[in-house]
Parts: C-alpha cells; structure tokens; sequence
C-alpha cells in the first residue's frame, strides 16, 4: 500500500535527509515513526503524501508512483489520505464546522453529503457539540481533534501524522492516542511521528526509529516486508 | 460558479483588503490615464496647428485669370493636396483687411497679389512633403513666389517628434509602474491567504481549483479599478477643461481599452502570483 524503494533525499542546501531507505506499510497498519530531530521523519512523511519527491528511488502510495505522478496525481492521492500536524494548520476565521467541511468543499463534493459527513467526524472526533466554535476558543488537544476530523472527513485509506501530539500535555496527548487506535481499529493505517517514548515503549505497534536518515530499527524485521536487498 | 462565489466570498471576508487592492488599481491607472490625457491632448493642439500649415503660391501680375483657375485645379489633383483655392486680388485685400482689424486702412488702394492656397492632406505635411509640393508649384510660369513658412514647419515637426518619443517612453514606464503596483497588491491578496492554499493542497485541491477563485478576483479587482480610474480621470478632465485650459477626454474606444487594460492586469497579475506561490509551496 505504501511502499518506499531505496529512496534518498537531499535538500540542496541542507544536504541528505533521508538515506536508502526501503520500507512497506500494510493496509490498516498502525506505524510508530520515531528518532531524534533531524533524523528524517518529517522527509519520509513528505514523500508519502508528495510533498517531496525522492532524489532516487520510488515511493509508491496506492498506485501512484512519485517517479511518474503529475500534480493532479497527487491532488486525486491526497484525497485518499488524511494528514495531520503538530501545529493543526486550521483556519482562524472559519467555524469547526467550517474548517472540517473546507476539505470536502474544496475537492468539489456535492453540497448535500457536506453536512452529514461533518457531523459524523465530529461526533467520531468527540467534538459533536462544538461545531459552531471558532478554534481559538478550543484546547490545544479540542484543536487538534478538529484537524483529525477534517484529515477523515475524506474516508483515508491512511492518516499521516507528524508529532501529532507536540504540543499538547499528557492528557491531550493520551486522549489523541486513544482516538487514533480507535480510528485504525476501523481500518485506517495510522503513520505517526513522534518522540513521546513513553507512547512507544507502551504500545504493542510498529515501531521504526530512523537516525541520519536512515532507519535503524524496525520491529517488523525481519518480516517478509521488509527490503530483501537489505 | 464556485469560483464566482469564492471570489465575492474573499471580498466580503477581508473588505479591506479587496478595497485596497482596487484603490491601488485605481490610483495606478489614473495615473496612467492622466499622463494619457495630458498625451493626448498635445497631439490634438499639435494636429490643430498642423492644420494650419498652407502653402501659398503667389501669382505674378496680369496672368489671365482662366489660366491661374486652370492651375488651380490641376495642382488640386496632385495626390498630396487636400485643396488649391485660388485667391483673387480683392479677395486677398479684404482678407488682408478683415486680419488686420483697425489698422485696414494702411491698404486703402494698396495691390496685393492673388494666390493659390493650398492644403495638404492630412500625415502629408511633413517639412519634405511641403518643400516637395511647393517646388512642384513653382514650376509653373506665372508662380512669382511660393511660401510655406519652411522653418516654422520643422520646428512643429521636431516637437511633434519629440513628443511623441516622450510619450511613448514615459507611457511605457507609467504601465510598467502600474503593473508593478498591481502585481504587488496582488500577491498580498495571495500571502494573505497562504494558509488558506497550503490546506487546499494537503486536502487534494487541484492547482486549477486553488487558481481559478483568485483569475476571478483578480479581473473583478482590475475591471473595477479601471472604472474608478475612468471617473477619476473623467472628474480631473472636467476641472481642468472648466477652469484651466480646454481640453479633451478619451473617446469610447480609448475608455474601452483602458478598462480593458485594467482587466487584463488584474487578470495576468493574479495568474503570475498564484502560479508563483504555487510553485513555491
């Protein structure tokens, strides 16, 4: 389903982010992407939704290629991804409502399926009652429910999430945990970023640390998934 | 149609924004319209003087007047001339006279001589098609004399020259200007909603979707920025004209271009900034 093929990438400035990497996530998943800062999670995190292209290599998401993909390759693949961040990129002037609905809006879906749709992530995300809220007057763990409900709102095959829990306290943290195991117990392959090693050690996942770009531990490995060449 | 609603959505969103970007339109092209005013209203006094260029061939004494009719009209068919008018003795006193006003009596009895007036056709009276024109005059016989006031003819030539250099020039460099000004409020109207477009594309907006609202807002932007422009260069036009100095304003068609202008900015503008901050994000 996501499959990287010895893929490196060098920014030209900063030089090798990610080194020779081969990796392959199954579907429904649930993927612990783990390191210290600089060790490339963020790059390999790009590459799966395209916001990177590798140097070398191939990346291969859902039948698309990153070695072929054109813009409205990646626009259609995104569709079919949810993404989240630690800084829950919402929009400021817009509703709850608004900004989940915004991610259906905005890839043309028909205006009468918009609303259910909202209310059904909303209520998923534990935030039913909060709708007509704008985000400032949200907790930072409410803020980020919110950008997870607007990542499901397209029915992902995957969410990606970069340190999802970043900024928030043990409580928001834990409380976002447990609503992605609940989202991957419905099928969603989960891969998330962090460094929150208690969250690690804790949990029976998949957990993949990487260093210098390279990864140097996978509690998969070695099964069948991983890179033969290796 | 979405496009069309996202556009008069991001008006009503950040008013202020959008009212500054028009005023910025606006103000850009009046300036623009204005250095257009002032062009045009010189090469208007200019054509009025060049109106005035005349060659005059003066007809010795005693030349039967069938003849100088005659020439008159052949000298009428040449492809330069616009008209050959032949002026009797008396005509040319009493218009000698009627010029002269109060002082007409310094003519009582005096003889002046009759001529052929002639006027070149409109783009054929350059100082080289005068000189052309008149030498060709001369040729006939009875031709005393012929004047058209050669030196004044070049002076108006070099002016109207430079004029039109000067307007070129400087109308090049107020468009630029104008382009420049608008790009840049444009690609404001664009940071402003960098964030905006940044959750677009992670949601799997296409470029088209993310583009199309802001073509729609930046030709809504340049149509009515040209429009102010229009009145504001309009509203100048007429003060000057009422308590300065006459003057004209654009025809139609001039108006129609300038708006077009706008539009066209307004438009390209847009495009050039997305495509931009696309590529770059």
């Amino acid at each position: 389903m996501i499959r990287f093929t010895r893929v490196t990438k060098t920014y030209p400035r900063t030089g090798t982010a990610v080194q020779d990497v081969s990796l392959m996530v199954n579907k429904g998943e649930f993927v612990l992407l783990t390191g210290a800062s600089g060790a490339g999670k963020t790059s390999l995190l790009k590459m799966v939704y395209l916001e990177e292209r590798p140097t070398s290599g191939e990346v291969r998401v859902a039948g698309t290629s990153s070695v072929t993909a054109t813009a409205r390759d990646v626009a259609k693949l995104r569709r079919k991804l949810g993404i989240v961040f630690q800084d829950f990129r919402l929009l400021e002037n817009r509703t709850v409502e608004q900004n989940v609905a915004f991610a259906l809006e905005v890839i043309g879906a028909p205006a009468a399926v918009i609303g259910g749709k909202v209310n059904r992530v909303l209520t998923q995300v534990g935030l039913a009652s909060k709708g007509r809220a704008f985000p400032r007057e949200l907790s930072g763990g409410e803020q980020q429910r919110v950008a997870i409900a607007r990542a499901l709102v397209n029915d992902p095959f995957a969410l990606i999430a970069d340190e999802p829990t970043g900024n928030l306290d043990d409580r928001a943290t834990r409380g976002i945990f447990q609503l992605l195991r609940d989202i991957n117990a419905g099928g969603t392959a989960i891969i998330m970023a962090t460094h929150n090693l208690e969250l690690i050690r804790r949990q029976e996942y998949r957990t993949i640390e990487m260093a210098r770009g390279q990864i140097v531990f996978d509690s998969a490995e070695p099964a069948a998934t991983a890179d033969p060449a290796r | 149609m979405r496009p069309l609603r996202d556009a008069f959505e991001t008006f009503r969103r950040a008013p202020l924004l959008s009212a500054l970007s028009v005023t910025t339109i606006a103000f850009s092209l009046f300036a623009l319209g204005l250095f257009g005013l002032v062009a045009l209203n010189i090469r208007e006094a200019l054509e009025r003087l060049e109106d005035r260029v005349e060659i005059r061939a003066f007809v010795a004494e005693g030349t039967p007047t069938e003849d100088v009719a005659q020439a008159a009209s052949d000298i009428a068919s040449f492809p330069e001339v616009q008209s050959a008018e032949l002026v009797t003795q008396e005509q040319a006193l009493k218009r000698a006279q009627s010029e002269l006003g109060e002082f007409r009596d310094v003519f009582e009895g005096a003889v002046l001589p009759a001529s052929i007036d002639l006027r070149l056709k409109p783009g054929l009276r350059d100082p080289a098609t005068v000189k052309r024109v008149a030498d060709r005059v001369k040729t006939y016989s009875f031709i005393d004399d012929v004047r058209y006031g050669e030196e004044w003819i070049e002076k108006l030539y070099r002016l109207r020259n430079i004029a039109g250099i000067a307007g070129l020039v400087l109308g090049f460099v107020f468009a630029a200007v104008s382009v420049i000004i608008i790009g840049a409020t444009i690609r404001m109207a664009v940071l402003a909603r960098a964030k905006e477009i940044s959750i677009m594309r992670l949601v799997g907006a296409t470029d088209g979707y993310i583009r199309r609202p802001f073509l729609v807002e930046g030709f809504a932007k340049g149509v009515m920025g040209g429009l102010l422009a229009l009145v504001l260069t309009w509203i100048a036009q007429t003060l000057i004209d009422r308590y300065v100095i006459h003057t004209i304003y654009f025809d139609a068609r001039v108006a129609l271009l300038g708006l077009l202008f706008g539009a066209l900015i307004g438009l390209l503008g847009s495009a050039v900034s997305v495509a931009r901050h696309l590529r770059q994000v």
